[in-house]
């Protein structure tokens, strides 16, 4: 059973006479109590899908369904069964943390109390500042009362539209754990991400650009699908090793990658041909090894096709 | 997971949210200290503005004279006029066109006309006139001045018939130049009260439902189990109580300080600002329906809505003045209808029965405004 | 190429009333160098960055940038710095080549110059065909390039950049980075701030700030060394986590 079907679906906007795509005939399923993960740069498409799904947006074709419901004729009843934390923070910042939550609580017919045991676990977090303004909150504060008000009214699906940007490394990770947490109790997660490297933490994971999906599958599948030998190079002259490999007659592609560059080497190459020119060329401590493709290699092969 | 206790009723739950809904509004607006602070501020200063505007100008204010007697007693009615504070003869004028002249030149605010039999009549018919012409554009000034010459001759009557000791009487001939109606005394409370509901409502209720959009509450909001409509209404039941709080202190005020009278009923003065309130609200909805920016919102109030209340209603100019064109347009100013019922009410001292007609019409109004106002709002972003 | 120092500080710290944002920090940055300027939010990054761009004024402590000091000549600071926020870069309203030609202006570059550098950037850019369009209907990675030649236009010794590929796609990123390469190796020291941690690993040197303090500062490959992490991203964790203190 899935807990949301997308089939087709399709949205552009008209700016000024010039119409731009948003969504280009989207489908795919999440399944009851998945973690997945929406992932791709700004101007994917991401944030359009969620507003269609959460049913703030129409789309212009196509039909999708949340716990079975239709987006678009029971959207009455999917606003009471989702959870919903928009990409800006959306709460309000002259109230306190504490008003806030009672506020979302009320207007989602339950009180704090009544769901403590869901968001104790984040909430207890934010609880030495309940008194404070909740524009006055770091950015993972912010965050983390953000979530305890989506989450506050027990909601079937989670969706969360980019709540890592912006925030920095330390607050991402404890956000993604709290997340493994939600999803043990039973809740659908969907949540989208500029950043490649989040995908492993998700059960499955659909990589965008823009407006369609280049690949669904779980990150581990995404990696193992890579096709090309994928080697990583480095020397102590990063810049003009970078610009020999992509002159190389057998490399398809190479951009930096951390310490290393990656290169990809074309259908015929072997790593012996470009290990013999790049070491003619005489750069000092030349390193070569087989490299590991990350999701973000498998995104950057992806746009390539 | 366990299911969702809903023990109290589908309209419990719904009563739940508005409060809380209002009670998260007026927090806002209370911390907003500023904003709060001219909202209650803005009535006292424009009513007490008004007032002092008025009462301040009539100190030696120029006057022209046009004596066509020319003997004792014109003459020292005349240095009577200059000697007092209110006064001082700018001109001695010799024909009637001379008038007409110095008034458009912008000189003087009064002219004194004493006619050539004045000594004769007031000797032998024991009846002379005078007449005083007054420049009635700013009417507030002018009704002022004509009463203080009016005294002024009085005086000079009383003390000359004390000194003859004979039933002597001097009859004082007005005449309003430009406006003839005299409209405007006492009329600045009425269109105050409409400005400031106006401001108050339309264009606060119209911003905050936009800030909402802009800052991206307003996509929870919507997804939330809240009806839509009932957003819109909880958001302008805080703005209806300050609008009741300025229509307490502009009534107190002008009692109290400007004492201008309520000679009609209170509670139905109370119960038609109300309805006008209600009016501003509506629009301010349908601004906010409108508008997708704060920006865009103020400046719709302000073009749309500010300017034809203060030009249009007829608390500035007299809309019988108008041409035909801009009367019609009037008409569909909601501050016309409700200027016309307070003044009726306030200062005419008439009861339902003379403005029964005003008030439906604010009243359709208010329906039509509140249906497409509702109808509008959206339950989806665009 | 590392020895000219371009940038000096020397217990530089501020306080907010009770709070000290930034806690006697000491660093140096060289000519030509791209230096990684990471921490946790709330670690004090801002409010160190402002100090050096001239913007804010110590409480204490010493700091030159460029061999300008940050107390008393943050008007010299200013001309020969860039700045580069994810935030605010552009005029959206405004062609490529107006803000190419207002940013000129602002730096008091003369007719001439600003002709052929925005005539260079346009080339290099492949943007020929878009001079004339509004940077507002530009795709972001666009826009982040070019927001970077503009802060470079002037050509400053020191450009800083504050998170400049925040949400842009990884094949744009790459290429934002070469062009950092591109502009280090022409000896303009560049001071970045990054949320994405395989950035770091560009760096030639990498700090990071811990509750107002450097806590780390070393190259990529040491500091992995020494906190025996196998990637920076757990560097950062490693030590980011010690924090106690949270708030912008």
């Amino acid at each position: 059973m899935y807990s949301v079907e997308v089939q087709h679906i399709s949205k552009s906007y008209t700016v000024k006479k010039a119409t731009t795509p948003a969504l280009k005939d989207i489908s795919f399923a999440v399944k009851k109590g998945e973690l997945f993960g929406i992932i791709g740069p700004d101007g994917a498409g991401k944030t359009s899908l969620f507003r269609i799904l959460t049913t703030l947006l129409l789309a212009d074709e196509g039909t999708a369904t949340v716990e079975g419901l239709d987006v678009v004729k029971a959207y009455k009843a999917i606003r009471e069964q989702v959870g919903y934390m928009p990409g800006r923070f959306s709460l309000y910042q002259d109230l306190t943390v504490k008003e806030n939550l009672d506020f979302f609580a009320t207007i989602f017919n339950t009180s704090v109390e009544e769901n403590y045991d869901l968001i104790k676990d984040i909430y207890v977090q934010i609880e030495p500042f309940r008194d404070r303004k909740a524009g006055k909150l770091s950015g993972g504060m912010k965050q983390k009362l953000a979530l305890s008000c989506a989450l506050i009214h027990r909601p079937k699906v989670l969706f969360l539209d980019e709540p890592t940007t912006g925030v920095d490394a330390v607050s991402r990770k404890e956000f993604w754990e709290m997340l493994k947490r939600l999803k043990e109790q039973g809740i659908t997660i969907l949540v989208s991400t500029p950043y490649m490297d989040e995908a492993e933490m998700c059960d499955r994971v659909a990589l965008m650009q823009n407006g369609s999906i280049l690949s669904i599958d779980t990150p581990q599948q995404i990696v193992a699908s890579f096709a090309q030998t994928m080697l990583a190079v480095r020397s102590a002259s990063m810049l003009q090793l970078l610009n020999k490999v992509r002159a190389s007659s057998f490399v398809e592609n190479a951009y930096p990658s951390g310490i290393y560059h990656h290169v990809i080497l074309k259908q015929q190459a072997t790593a012996d041909q470009l290990q013999q020119e790049l070491s003619a060329a005489a750069f000092a401590d030349l390193e070569i090894k087989k490299g590991q493709p990350t999701i973000e290699d498998c995104f950057m092969q992806l746009m390539r096709i | 997971m366990k299911p969702q206790q809903h023990n109290q009723s589908k309209t419990g739950a719904a009563r739940r949210q508005f409060f809380s809904f209002v009670k998260k509004e007026l927090l806002h607006i209370w911390r907003d200290k500023r904003t709060l602070f001219i909202l209650l501020g803005m009535p006292v200063v424009q009513i007490i503005i008004f007032g002092f505007a008025l009462t301040n100008e009539v100190k030696n204010s120029k006057i022209a004279v046009l004596d066509q007697s020319k003997d004792a007693a014109t003459s020292s009615l005349i240095a009577e006029l200059n000697a007092s504070r209110y006064f001082d003869v700018e001109e001695n004028l010799t024909s009637y066109k001379e008038i007409e002249a110095a008034f458009k030149k912008g000189k003087i605010k009064l002219a004194v006309v004493l006619p050539s039999q004045f000594s004769e009549d007031l000797k032998h018919t024991n009846k002379a006139s005078v007449q005083l012409i007054a420049d009635a554009s700013d009417p507030n000034v002018a009704n002022t001045l004509t009463n203080y010459a009016t005294a002024v001759v009085m005086d000079y009557q009383d003390r000359v018939t004390n000194k003859q000791r004979l039933p002597y009487s001097i009859q004082v001939e007005t005449r309003m130049l430009y406006n003839p109606q005299l409209k405007g005394a006492y009329n600045f409370v009425p269109g105050v009260m409409a400005m400031v509901l106006l401001l108050v409502c339309t264009m606060m209720t119209a911003i905050t439902i936009v800030r909402e959009k802009e800052m991206g509450t307003m996509e929870i909001m919507l997804v939330s189990p809240m009806r839509p409509q009932m957003v819109v209404i909880a958001k302008a039941v805080p703005y209806f109580l300050l609008s009741s709080i300025n229509i307490a202190s502009i009534l107190l005020l002008s009692v109290f300080a400007l004492e201008v009278p309520i000679n009609g009923s209170l509670v139905l003065l109370i119960a038609e600002s109300l309805l006008f309130t209600l009016v501003s609200l509506s629009l301010g909805l349908l601004i906010s329906s409108a508008a997708g920016s704060q920006q865009v919102a103020m400046f719709i109030s302000l073009v749309a809505l500010f300017l034809p209340t203060v030009m249009l209603s007829g608390f500035m100019f007299p809309i019988e003045n108008m041409p035909f064109p801009l009367r019609m347009v009037s008409n569909i100013v909601p501050a016309k209808w409700f200027y016309i019922i307070v003044r009726s009410v306030m200062i005419k001292g008439v009861g339902l029965a003379a403005v029964w007609k005003e008030t439906l019409i604010l009243t359709g109004m208010l329906l039509f405004l509140l249906t497409v106002a509702i109808k509008r709002f959206k339950i989806r972003l665009q | 190429m590392l020895n000219e120092k371009i940038i000096t500080v020397d217990h530089l710290t501020k306080r907010f009333a009770a709070f000290t944002a930034v806690d006697a920090i000491t660093f140096d940055v060289y000519k030509g160098e791209i230096f990684g300027f990471l921490g946790a939010n709330g670690a004090g990054k801002t409010t160190a960055m402002r100090m050096l761009c001239g913007l804010s004024m110590p409480t204490s402590g010493k700091a030159t940038v460029a061999g300008f000091d940050v107390y008393t000549q943050n008007e010299q600071i200013k001309k020969n710095i860039g700045y580069m926020s994810q935030k605010f870069s552009l005029y959206e309203d405004l062609t490529v080549k107006e803000n190419m030609q207002l940013y000129g202006g602002i730096y008091g570059k003369s007719n001439q110059f600003i002709k052929d550098k925005t005539a260079f950037i346009l080339e290099q850019l492949h943007l020929k065909d878009e001079a004339n369009k509004l940077v507002g209907s530009l795709p972001l990675g666009w826009k982040q390039k070019l927001a970077f030649s503009v802060a470079i236009f002037h050509e400053p010794e020191i450009v800083f950049l504050d998170e400049p590929t925040g949400g842009v796609d990884p094949v744009t990123r790459r290429e934002f980075w070469m062009m950092i390469y591109e502009a280090a190796a022409n000896g303009i020291t560049i001071f970045v701030t990054t949320h994405y941690m395989d950035e770091a690993e560009y760096c030639n040197r990498v700090s990071i700030m811990v509750d107002g303090k450097v806590e780390a500062l070393d190259t990529p490959a040491m500091l992995k060394q020494q906190y025996q992490s196998p990637t920076m991203d757990d560097v950062f964790l490693k030590l980011a986590r010690k924090a106690t203190r949270s708030g912008d």
